[in-house]
C-alpha cells in the first residue's frame, strides 16, 4: 500500500522549503523504490516547526520537523519502518500545542487537500449549507444572530444584524463581498485558511447570499497573496465543477456564484468602504458614513461585507447550532478567535482559542517568549493600528470589550512581540509614517495629521524641546482619533499614544550633561 | 535546488495591450483587472495604455491615471530583472528586519525602492507577506523566502545579481 505523505503548500511553509521537500520527498522515494502518496495540504498553524511533514499511520498522522531537504532520507526512513527520528513530534493530534486548542474555524486547515472538494466534503464541508439551506433565510438569521458572531475583521459588529439588514433591503441587485485584504503586519489567518480551506470560505459567502437574497460574491484578496489567489481560484472552480456555484446549488432552488478580485497593494483598501471602492475600479477613496454599504454599497447595492474569519466561521455555526459556538467566549465575545503569534516569539503561529485567554498566557506560556531568548518589553495586538502593550497589561483577557478598556483592540486577532532592543520612538514613528504613506488622503486629519506626526516624532527623537512637542503629538493624535473619517487616521494614535503612555522612558530627553559642582 | 528564476515580458505593442484590454473589458469594476493584466503582461503599464484603458471603460483619461497612481502595485516603467522586496512591516522589524534590510541596501548599492544602475535588481520594500511566523520574510520574483537571516540575505542578493 502507498505510504500517504502529507506536506503542507501553505505559504510559510513554501517560504522555508516545503516545496524543495516535496520534490526530494518523491525523488528519494523514487530511488528506493517506496510506494508514497504526496498530498498536499494547508498548514497547521506550527509555524516555528514548518515544513512540517506528516505520514498516515494506524494510530494517526505522525508528525515530523521542521524537516531541511537535508533530512528527507532519513525521515523517509523512519516513516517506513515507524523508527525513532530526531524530528519526531509524536501524533500530530496529539502536540500539546495544537490539543489545548479550540479549532471550529481551523479544524480542516492543515489536514485536507484544498485542492479537494471531496476531501472537503469528507471531513464534514458542506453539511452546513445544506442545513441553512433546509432551514431557509429567517432562521439563518436567528443562528447566526444567536451565535454571537462579531465581525473578525477587527471591528466587532455583530455580523447577525448586519446580514439582517441587507435582507430587509429592497433591491434589484445585492452583493457578498469577502474582504481578504489581510494587510496588517503580525496577521495571517485569511491566508491561512484561504489556501489550507478555501471551500470553508466559499460555503460561509454562499450561506450569506442566500440568507439575503444576493446571488453574486466577490472575494478581494491583496496582492502580496499569490497563493491565496490561486488556492481560491482554484476552489471556486472545483465548487462550480461540483454544482456548489452557479445555478440551483446543490440542488436547491437557490443560485449563488463568485469570483476573486486582487488587490494592488494599498493598506486602505482594508477598510470596506475604501474596498467597494477598489472594486469598483476606483481609487481606494474611503467613503462617508452613512449610508452603510448595507443599504449603499458595491455598485450603490446593499451589499453584506465580511472577513475572511467571519464567513469561515459560518459553517460550523450552522452545522453544529448556535448554540454550540456561542458556548464559547466570554462576555459579548462569543466563540473562538484565530489569534495569531507573530514576530520575535518562540512558537510562532496560529492558535484558535475560546475569547479570555490572556494576554500573558499567549506571548509567555503558549508562545513560549522570544526566539531572540531576551525578555518580552512591548507587544503590539491588532496590527498597524494596535496598541503596544507592555508586559504590566498580560493580564488583559482576549476580548473585545477587554482590550478596548485598556486603550487597546484585538483587530484581527495578531499579536506581535518585540524583545527589550525595541526602541518604542521607532515604532511610534514607523506607525505615523505608516499612516502617512497609506493614507486615501480624503479627509486632513489622516493626510496631514500623519505627516505632521512623523515630523513632530522625529524632533523628539533629535531631542528638540521633548515636553513641548510631546504634547503637541499627544493632541495631534487626539484630533486623528476623533476628526477621522475612518480607522487608518483614526487608529494610528494608539500605537502611538500607548507607546508614550507605557513606555514614556523611551521619549525622555536626553539627559543634560552634569555640570561640574563647585 | 532552486532554479534561478527569471521573469519574462513582452516588450509593448498597441495591439497586444487592446487585446488585453478588450479581453477584461466587459467585467463590472475592470479598471484594476485590466491594468494587473497589461502589468502582468510588458512588465509595466505604458503610458499610451493609459488613454486606451480609459476609452475602453468610458472614464476620462484623468480618472485611470488617478487609479494607476494611487496604487503601490503599478508600475510605470520596468523594473529591474530581478525583483526582490523586502517585508518591512511590524512582525519582520521585530525580528531582525532593519538590519537585514540596511545590509540588502548595502550590498546592492541602493536604498529601497530604488533599481541597481545596470537595471539587474529592484529592491522594494513590501509591507507583509503574512509570513509573520517564520519572520523576517522577503519575496524574490513571487518566491517567497522566510526566516531571512546574514546568510540567506546575502544569498538572495547574490541570486538576484546574477
Amino acid at each position: 500500500m502507498n505510504m500517504k505523505i502529507f506536506i503542507p503548500r501553505d505559504a510559510a511553509a513554501v517560504a522555508v522549503g516545503a516545496d524543495d521537500i516535496a520534490v526530494a520527498f518523491e525523488q528519494v522515494a523514487a530511488k528506493r523504490g517506496l510506494p508514497v502518496e504526496i498530498i498536499r495540504t494547508g498548514s497547521r498553524g506550527l509555524c516555528w516547526l514548518e515544513p512540517m511533514i506528516e505520514v498516515a499511520t494506524p494510530k494517526g498522522r505522525a508528525a515530523f520537523g521542521p524537516v531541511g531537504t537535508e533530512d528527507v532520507n532519513s525521515v523517509l526512513e523512519a516513516m517506513a519502518s515507524n523508527g525513532p527520528h530526531a524530528l519526531r513530534l509524536g501524533i500530530a493530534d496529539e502536540i500539546p500545542w495544537l490539543k489545548r486548542q479550540t479549532r471550529l474555524t481551523f479544524a480542516r486547515c492543515g489536514v485536507i487537500d484544498p485542492r479537494s472538494l471531496d476531501d472537503y466534503r469528507a471531513h464534514g464541508g458542506y453539511k452546513g449549507l445544506e442545513r441553512a439551506v433546509s432551514l431557509g433565510p429567517d432562521a439563518i438569521l436567528n443562528e447566526v444572530t444567536a451565535s454571537g458572531l462579531r465581525g473578525r475583521g477587527g471591528a466587532g459588529f455583530p455580523t447577525g444584524i448586519k446580514w439582517k439588514t441587507v435582507a430587509q433591503a429592497k433591491a434589484d441587485r445585492k452583493f457578498i463581498v469577502c474582504n481578504a485584504d489581510e494587510g496588517d503586519s503580525g496577521t495571517f489567518a485569511d491566508r491561512m485558511i484561504m489556501e489550507g480551506d478555501p471551500f470553508l470560505v466559499i460555503e460561509g459567502m454562499t450561506t450569506s447570499g442566500i440568507t439575503v437574497g444576493a446571488t453574486k460574491g466577490y472575494i478581494y484578496i491583496r496582492s502580496e497573496y499569490p497563493h491565496a489567489v490561486e488556492a481560491m481560484k482554484a476552489a471556486i472552480s472545483a465548487a462550480r465543477r461540483g454544482g456548489y456555484l452557479g445555478d440551483k446549488i446543490g440542488g436547491s432552488t437557490y443560485s449563488f456564484d463568485m469570483e476573486v478580485r486582487v488587490g494592488a497593494g494599498a493598506y486602505v483598501c482594508g477598510e470596506e468602504t475604501s474596498l467597494l471602492e477598489s472594486l469598483e475600479g476606483r481609487r481606494g477613496l474611503v467613503r462617508a458614513k452613512p449610508p452603510l454599504p448595507a443599504h449603499h454599497g458595491l455598485f450603490g447595492k446593499p451589499t453584506v461585507i465580511n472577513n475572511v474569519l467571519s464567513f469561515a466561521a459560518i459553517p460550523f455555526i450552522l452545522t453544529e447550532g448556535a448554540k454550540a459556538y456561542a458556548d464559547f467566549g466570554m462576555g459579548r465575545s462569543r466563540g473562538t478567535m484565530p489569534i495569531q503569534l507573530a514576530g520575535n516569539i518562540r512558537q510562532g503561529g496560529l492558535f484558535e482559542t475560546a475569547f479570555g485567554v490572556t494576554l500573558g498566557e499567549l506571548v509567555d506560556d503558549i508562545g513560549g517568549g522570544t526566539f531572540t531568548g531576551r525578555p518580552v518589553r512591548a507587544v503590539q495586538v491588532g496590527g498597524p493600528l494596535g496598541a503596544y502593550f507592555p508586559r504590566a497589561l498580560f493580564d488583559t483577557p482576549f476580548d473585545y470589550e477587554a482590550f478596548a478598556a485598556r486603550d487597546g483592540l484585538i483587530g484581527h486577532g495578531g499579536i506581535v512581540v518585540f524583545d527589550d532592543s525595541v526602541d518604542m520612538r521607532k515604532q511610534a514613528r514607523f506607525a505615523m509614517e505608516f499612516c502617512a504613506v497609506e493614507s486615501c488622503g480624503k479627509c486632513t486629519p489622516c493626510r496631514i495629521g500623519s505627516t505632521r506626526g512623523v515630523e513632530t516624532i522625529e524632533k523628539i527623537i533629535r531631542g528638540e524641546r521633548v515636553t513641548e512637542n510631546l504634547a503637541l503629538v499627544e493632541d495631534l493624535c487626539n484630533t486623528m482619533k476623533f476628526g477621522s473619517l475612518c480607522a487608518l487616521g483614526g487608529f494610528t494614535p494608539y500605537p502611538v499614544l500607548s507607546a508614550l503612555k507605557h513606555f514614556r522612558e523611551d521619549f525622555a530627553p536626553a539627559p543634560t550633561t552634569l555640570q561640574a559642582a563647585e | 535546488m532552486t532554479a534561478v528564476y527569471e521573469p519574462c515580458y513582452d516588450s509593448w505593442e498597441e495591439t497586444r495591450g487592446a487585446e488585453i484590454i478588450a479581453e477584461h473589458a466587459g467585467q463590472e469594476g475592470a479598471t484594476l483587472v485590466i491594468l494587473h493584466a497589461l502589468q502582468e503582461a510588458f512588465g509595466y503599464v505604458p503610458e499610451a495604455a493609459i488613454p486606451m484603458v480609459a476609452q475602453a471603460l468610458n472614464l476620462s483619461r484623468a480618472e485611470v491615471h488617478g487609479v494607476f497612481t494611487f496604487y503601490h502595485d503599478f508600475r510605470h516603467k520596468p523594473a529591474g530583472r530581478h525583483v526582490l522586496k523586502l517585508c518591512r512591516a511590524e512582525a519582520c522589524q521585530a525580528a531582525g528586519g532593519d538590519a537585514l534590510a540596511a545590509r540588502a541596501e548595502a550590498k546592492l548599492g541602493v536604498s529601497l525602492g530604488n533599481t541597481t544602475a545596470d537595471d539587474r535588481v529592484t529592491l522594494e520594500p513590501i509591507y507583509c507577506l503574512g509570513l509573520c511566523a517564520t519572520a523576517p520574510s522577503a519575496m524574490l520574483d513571487g518566491r517567497l523566502i522566510g526566516r531571512l537571516d546574514e546568510k540567506r540575505i546575502d544569498a538572495l542578493v547574490a541570486e538576484a545579481r546574477r
